[in-house]
């Protein structure tokens, strides 16, 4: 198994006022310290709740952003190191696909247009088969022809949510990374669009990161899953052992939560020093949780790479 | 218990301008019983915001209640002035926004917006309504209800000011609370405890909810009674275990189908397919039939009634007439 893209210890942090009233600066760690490796041609799914830095992440894969440190080796070319006129070439390999397809597609452009500018700009085909590229691309997002000549605003969100995807793939990228695809769409068009990453998914061979808050979703796409708590992978791990098994505290309760529990009060997330970042709001939380930060680890045995970030997990400390 | 709390039947609501006329809730009739949680079901567009602006007489310009009755304690709301109106709203029926970020007055302490309502309708002073908002912010779970009386909505999180929604909500003992997809904005967990939450009040107050939301997950976990609303149309009712157990209507099973962990245990969800009609565009007939598995020859002439299918159960469609 060939390995498409690996991060190593990823940091990127951001600087905001502490108030809208004062000059003072914290700086917020987005991303701090992640790590992960995807296969070819499998799906990695990035589970989190809103601030936890998947969209950071996200964002840093696809060098949109730069970390402040870390490596992101993607097919070989470590990105960091990576002049701009490589970088747009490795461009055309990585797409990446927003949650909002009311916003990330251009208003004024035609249907036509919007797919065939990547075509043009990446040269994929010779300008006189784009036609034949991008019916190509409608056929694969299952859009008839009839939408060439359409603008966004004619379209449902289901359908514009299709040409982003369509968009993406113009240009046989080896990586998608998909940040919440999903979440703005109406449930019965939901299914539609997963479908559809699945027919990509073995169709094209594509590798993906797929992002999303919904672990309903992540689980049916995923190969791998990694759990995200405040900028920290907490969990990471073949997708059933993580969704059938799960070690860290913080998954079982969004487990749970989907699954049809409730919730109980939990404490509030406040800030931690050197301890655990889940520690406050933990059910289980020791004494130890407070002084230092768990390690991502497997145990003993390594547990076939399901590991997680918690001392409780392997029964370390009972 | 077995009474109604309020009572819909026939309601429609339209909106009419120079050159259309869009009639986003048509007919639509049902009954919320004491104590019990309603749960109006349905995707973007379908009617549900509406219907429940409608029973609040919230129904923004140029939409008007064109026909149907809303009884509500002995009245019918769609016959009160805007006055009458107004000493119910808020009061007698209260209101959870989704928006919590969008909902409270930013300059304004919390406190004072949730002493306000009480003040205004049950015309007591500002002390006695401060007494009565911090029992509240206690109800709702805060630790430090008179250090959150004095703060600013900003100085909460997401979560926090979803409670704060629904202490002004419950504020005045309503004997109807409607929530609007109170937990759409909010993370898994935090939209955990706030269902969590309502569902405690629901019981302690014996309230009743209009719950009205997309996730059927979230149904069922909160609600009594599953209503699904398409195209401006109730298309069918049920008890929640029923409902679960047995779909009766194709967009009902095509719905379970597309989330998963109901239908959907194979490695591929059944989706339904087409797409959510604009209201300003839909079909003849059974309004579902261009997207349906199970079309016949009639669904595409005529539209089908609501029909009774037994206790607390009724469905529009051609399949069980």
């Amino acid at each position: 198994m060939s390995e498409i893209l690996s991060v190593s210890d990823l940091k990127r942090t951001y600087e905001v006022r502490k108030s809208a009233f004062s000059y003072a600066k914290e700086t917020v760690k987005a991303v701090d310290g992640v790590s992960f490796k995807v296969d070819k041609g499998k799906t990695l799914g990035v589970v989190g709740e809103s601030g936890s830095g998947k969209s950071t992440l996200a964002r840093c894969v696809m060098f949109l952003e730069r970390p402040d440190s870390g490596d992101i080796v993607f097919q070989g070319n470590t990105l960091n190191d990576i002049n701009g006129q490589d970088l747009k070439k490795l461009r055309r390999e990585m797409q990446i696909i927003f949650q909002d397809p009311y916003s990330s597609l251009n208003p004024r452009m035609k249907i036509y247009e919007t797919l065939a500018e990547p075509v043009l700009f990446h040269n994929v085909v010779q300008k006189e088969h784009v036609m034949e590229k991008v019916e190509e691309i409608l056929e694969t997002i299952g859009l008839s022809t009839d939408f060439l000549n359409k603008y966004p605003h004619e379209m449902s969100g289901g359908q514009r949510q299709r040409v982003a995807i369509g968009r993406a793939l113009t240009t046989n990228p080896a990586l998608v990374v998909a940040d919440e695809p999903v979440s703005s769409l109406d449930v019965s068009i939901q299914a539609q669009i997963i479908n559809l990453f699945m027919d990509i998914k073995e169709k094209a061979g594509i590798t993906m990161l797929f992002i999303s808050h919904d672990l309903n979703v992540v689980r049916f796409l995923s190969d791998e899953i990694i759990v995200m708590y405040k900028g920290r992978v907490v969990e990471a791990g073949n997708g059933d052992e993580v969704f059938y098994n799960p070690l860290h505290p913080y998954t079982k309760m969004l487990i749970d939560s989907v699954k049809g529990g409730f919730a109980k009060r939990a404490g509030d997330d406040g800030q931690t020093e050197g301890g655990c970042p889940y520690y406050p709001r933990c059910e289980r939380h020791q004494d130890v949780c407070a002084g230092r930060a768990p390690e991502l680890t497997g145990g003993s045995n390594n547990n076939g790479g399901h590991v997680a970030a918690c001392f409780l997990a392997f029964g370390a400390v009972s | 218990m077995n009474e109604p709390a309020i009572r819909v039947t026939g309601l429609s609501t339209s909106f009419k301008t120079d050159s259309y006329i869009v009639r986003a809730v048509e007919g639509v009739s049902f009954d919320i019983m004491k104590g019990r949680i309603f749960g109006l079901v349905g995707e973007s567009g379908c009617g549900k915001t509406m219907t429940s602006l409608s029973i609040m007489r919230l129904v923004p310009s140029p939409g008007k209640i064109t026909d149907g009755q809303i009884i509500f304690e002995d009245k019918d709301l769609v016959q009160l002035s805007g006055t009458e109106m107004e000493s119910v709203r808020g009061n007698r029926i209260g209101m959870v926004f989704q928006e919590p970020m969008t909902a409270l007055n930013p300059v304004i302490r919390i406190g004072e917006q949730i002493s306000e309502t009480i003040m205004i309708h049950k015309h007591i002073q500002m002390n006695e309504a401060k007494e009565r908002s911090i029992d509240l912010l206690k109800q709702v779970g805060f630790d430090e209800p008179e250090k959150r009386y004095t703060q600013y909505p900003h100085q909460l999180s997401g979560g926090q000011r979803q409670r704060i929604l629904i202490a002004i909500a419950i504020s005045c003992n309503p004997s109807l609370i409607i929530a609007d997809e109170p937990t759409t904005a909010l993370d898994v967990a935090t939209e955990s405890q706030i269902l969590f939450l309502l569902k405690e009040l629901v019981r302690r107050f014996n309230t009743s909810m209009l719950f009205i939301t997309h996730n059927l997950h979230i149904v069922k976990k909160l609600c009594d009674t599953v209503n699904i609303m398409y195209a401006g149309r109730m298309f069918e009712q049920s008890p929640v275990e029923d409902f679960f157990k047995e779909p009766l209507h194709p967009y009902s099973k095509g719905l379970l189908n597309s989330v998963f962990g109901f239908g959907a245990t194979e490695k591929r969800l059944t989706a339904i397919p087409g797409f959510v009609p604009k209201l300003s565009e839909i079909p003849e007939g059974c309004k579902f039939h261009p997207r349906c598995a199970s079309v016949m020859p009639i669904c595409k002439e005529k539209e089908p009634s609501m029909r009774e299918m037994g206790e607390g159960k009724s469905v529009r469609c051609f399949l069980y007439e």
